[in-house]
């Protein structure tokens, strides 16, 4: 075990792929010399030459198509997006050709294509940089979707990644690349938990809370304080939002009857819609309360200095969970339209 | 002396403006820069093009009608396109790798397509049969533009693998004016790619005429990128072939990638959905019609005595029997099971699929409990 930051982890987890396997590469801007703005692929070029570690012109679309001709080579792209508002010129790439390749060829070929996003707000941005797109590609059929919030995670679900077959887009919160954890570089993948598989982040009995990335954190932090008003939430770190393991989220369900989701992408149509409407599907006879969402506004990305408003914080969770408690203090009752 | 860059736009789109070593009334004109690429083209060589180029208008004329029979649900006519993806897709060798469009039936034709590569999809049985790594081409790309890119990226691996096969792009006058295809041009120039470019110019997209994507020759934009270009007439076989040997020894030899524009006609819809009479002139394409690409080449084989009756006779007995194949293909076809619907959604095992399946089967099932001999549901 060492201590890293998470972006040090996903560092490493790239270094390690690629000297386990040099059919993977990495491309996007500005990570050979600079190591990319976030540093994340510090030091790759130099140890593993400019062909694997390709600093690519500006054009995201032409980043992913390329991507998906080295893929059909053989090859096991791992992209880079700059910022999590710049995937959107690669979208159609990703929707028609990273997603579908596989099933269009009946199997014949394969993308094993790694899209790394750093991703969401907090961090005090320009517009564009503080996004949470991962609704669009949780409803894209063919991709998988993870959002990562810890360094051991994120050092073992991105290598996870890079070994499957399978497309994978991998969101890497921003606002943690610097938080520090406990990582253990030698875990072999087949030991480690599965990358679709959920993760009880804290056990407790009377809410499930959902989430996933960094709002991990600050559902822990939200459970602790619960606990002194003797509330105990289980928050589940989701982790892969594409699958979800509803086996993991129901058991939980069951226990409490009761569910909150908090993410930081926008309410309608988002992540939390479809957890909550398989959660009532599955678990309907379970529920105490109606489930509740915890999400950003359904407002473009605010300038920075209001960005504390829109991100769901302890206090916006708190509130849920006195809504599903059906408990007097919650600030706004449950809405009934 | 002036800092202000002009474009050359009196090239303009003059469909004569183009490189040609075959009359439209089939004369041979020397080229002393394309000749040299097509020196080994002999009689035989010029009856097998010519062979080929008539298979691929029967295939072409077999899916109109079984199309018209209902019997596929759509077809993209490639008539007077023949010479050039017949002349440029039989310049590859069997390792290169080719990105096509949709239309590009004789590229599929060329790489050794089945009978049934050439009407399952438009049928709606698959979105796509053959194995692309076994006739070293992808599938056909419906998204204009998009292949470009994949075939840059396919080319960047043989750099990195590097061997001396090349990758090729091919799109249309249409596609010229996506990103994708632009983007393609900046990192495969960027890159030295081993790539070739080739742009079937066929004047419309749809109902879009080219000079709503071009002002200029399209080749022209190769330049700009840092690309050779050449602007071939398309409707002429040789010139295709000599133009495309011309652009694969480029990209082979490690000069980077070359592009084509091929200036040809699509004579038919864009679709059989699509009505051209309401976009386009008569005229226009009777004008096409006396340049037709193959009606060139057998005046050539007959100027020079190589088109006799068995000649003929032999080419009209394998169109008849492809034909036929084609049909059959088609006809023979066999819906697959509701339930394949979920099959290589993903490469490995994945819980939602796996789930939606198991609940599509046991719903498949409950049909068949009510009414075992009931045939399977239409669903």
């Amino acid at each position: 075990m060492v201590q890293l930051t998470m972006a040090k982890a996903i560092n490493e987890g790239l270094r390690r792929a690629m000297a386990d396997d040099d059919r993977v590469l990495v491309m996007g801007e500005d990570i050979g010399k600079l190591g990319g703005v976030f540093r994340i692929t510090d030091g790759l070029q130099s140890e593993f030459g400019a062909q694997r570690v390709v600093d690519t012109p500006l054009a995201e679309a032409g980043i992913m198509g390329t991507a998906v001709g080295l893929a059909f080579r053989g090859y096991r792209p791992v992209v880079e997006i700059q910022f999590d508002g710049f995937v959107y010129p690669a979208f159609d790439q990703i929707v028609c050709q990273v997603a579908k390749l596989h099933y269009r060829t009946r199997g014949n070929v394969t993308m094993p294509i790694t899209i790394r996003i750093p991703w969401a707000g907090g961090v005090g941005a320009a517009e564009h940089h503080s996004e949470s797109p991962e609704a669009y590609f949780v409803h894209t059929s063919g991709l998988r979707v993870v959002a990562v919030s810890n360094p051991q995670d994120a050092y073992v679900m991105l290598r996870q990644a890079i070994a499957s077959n399978d497309p994978v887009v991998y969101f890497e919160p921003k606002r943690l690349y610097h938080s520090k954890g406990e990582v253990d570089l030698d875990l072999h993948l087949a030991d480690a938990p599965p990358m679709g598989l959920a993760r009880v982040a804290r056990p407790g009995t009377d809410v499930t809370l959902l989430t996933y990335g960094a709002q991990v954190a600050t559902a822990m932090d939200a459970a602790t304080a619960a606990e002194d008003d003797g509330v105990s939430i289980e928050v589940i770190d989701l982790r892969s939002i594409s699958p979800v393991d509803y086996r993991t989220v129901t058991a939980s369900v069951r226990k409490t009857g009761r569910v909150v989701v908090t993410h930081e992408a926008a309410r309608e149509a988002g992540v939390g819609a479809e957890l909550i409407a398989s959660v009532t599907e599955r678990c309907f006879n379970y529920l105490e309360a109606a489930p509740q969402r915890v999400t950003g506004h359904d407002i473009p990305y605010p300038p920075a200095k209001l960005e504390k408003h829109h991100l769901p914080d302890l206090d916006r969770i708190l509130d849920a969970v006195d809504r599903v408690m059906d408990r007097p203090n919650s600030l706004t009752g449950v809405r009934e339209q | 002396m002036t800092h202000t860059l002009t474009p050359t736009a009196d090239l303009g789109t003059d469909i004569e403006d183009v490189a040609r070593l075959l009359t439209p009334d089939g004369e041979r004109i020397a080229d002393p820069e394309l000749d040299r690429w097509i020196a080994d083209v002999d009689a035989a060589a010029l009856r097998s093009l010519y062979r080929d180029m008539v298979l691929l208008r029967r295939i072409d004329v077999e899916g109109v009608a079984l199309q018209r029979q209902g019997q596929l649900g759509l077809w993209p006519p490639c008539q007077g396109q023949e010479a050039t993806q017949i002349g440029t897709a039989r310049a590859l060798r069997a390792d290169d790798f080719a990105f096509p469009s949709y239309r590009e039936t004789g590229v599929v034709y060329a790489r050794g397509g089945k009978p049934s590569d050439f009407v399952l999809a438009w049928r709606g049985e698959e979105h796509s049969t053959y194995d692309p790594y076994e006739l070293n081409t992808a599938t056909q790309q419906i998204i204009i533009g998009a292949q470009s890119l994949h075939a840059v990226g396919y080319a960047m691996g043989i750099q990195r693998d590097g061997t001396d096969q090349v990758s090729v792009a091919y799109f249309g006058d249409g596609a010229s004016s996506q990103g994708d295809v632009n983007e393609a041009m900046v990192f495969a120039s960027s890159f030295g790619a081993p790539v070739v470019f080739v742009c079937t110019n066929n004047q419309w997209a749809i109902s879009e005429p080219v000079a709503l994507q071009a002002k200029a020759p399209i080749a022209g934009r190769a330049p700009g990128f840092g690309i050779p270009s050449m602007r071939v007439d398309g409707n002429d076989v040789l010139a295709c072939l000599a133009a495309m040997r011309w652009a694969l020894d480029h990209a082979r030899s490690g000069k980077g990638p070359a592009f084509i524009e091929a200036v040809t006609y699509r004579m038919g819809p864009h679709t059989t959905s699509d009505d051209p009479t309401r976009y386009r002139d008569k005229d226009e394409v009777e004008k096409w019609r006396r340049r037709d690409p193959i009606s060139r080449v057998e005046a050539l084989l007959r100027v020079r005595g190589e088109f006799d009756d068995a000649f003929v006779a032999s080419v009209g007995t394998d169109a008849d029997a492809l034909a036929a194949s084609v049909r059959e293909a088609a006809m023979a076809a066999q819906t697959r099971s509701p339930i394949t619907v979920f099959d290589n959604v993903y490469a490995e095992p994945h819980s939602g699929i796996d789930e939606q399946r198991e609940w599509f089967g046991a719903y498949l099932d409950g049909f068949a409990s009510t009414d075992p001999s009931a045939p399977a549901p239409e669903v």
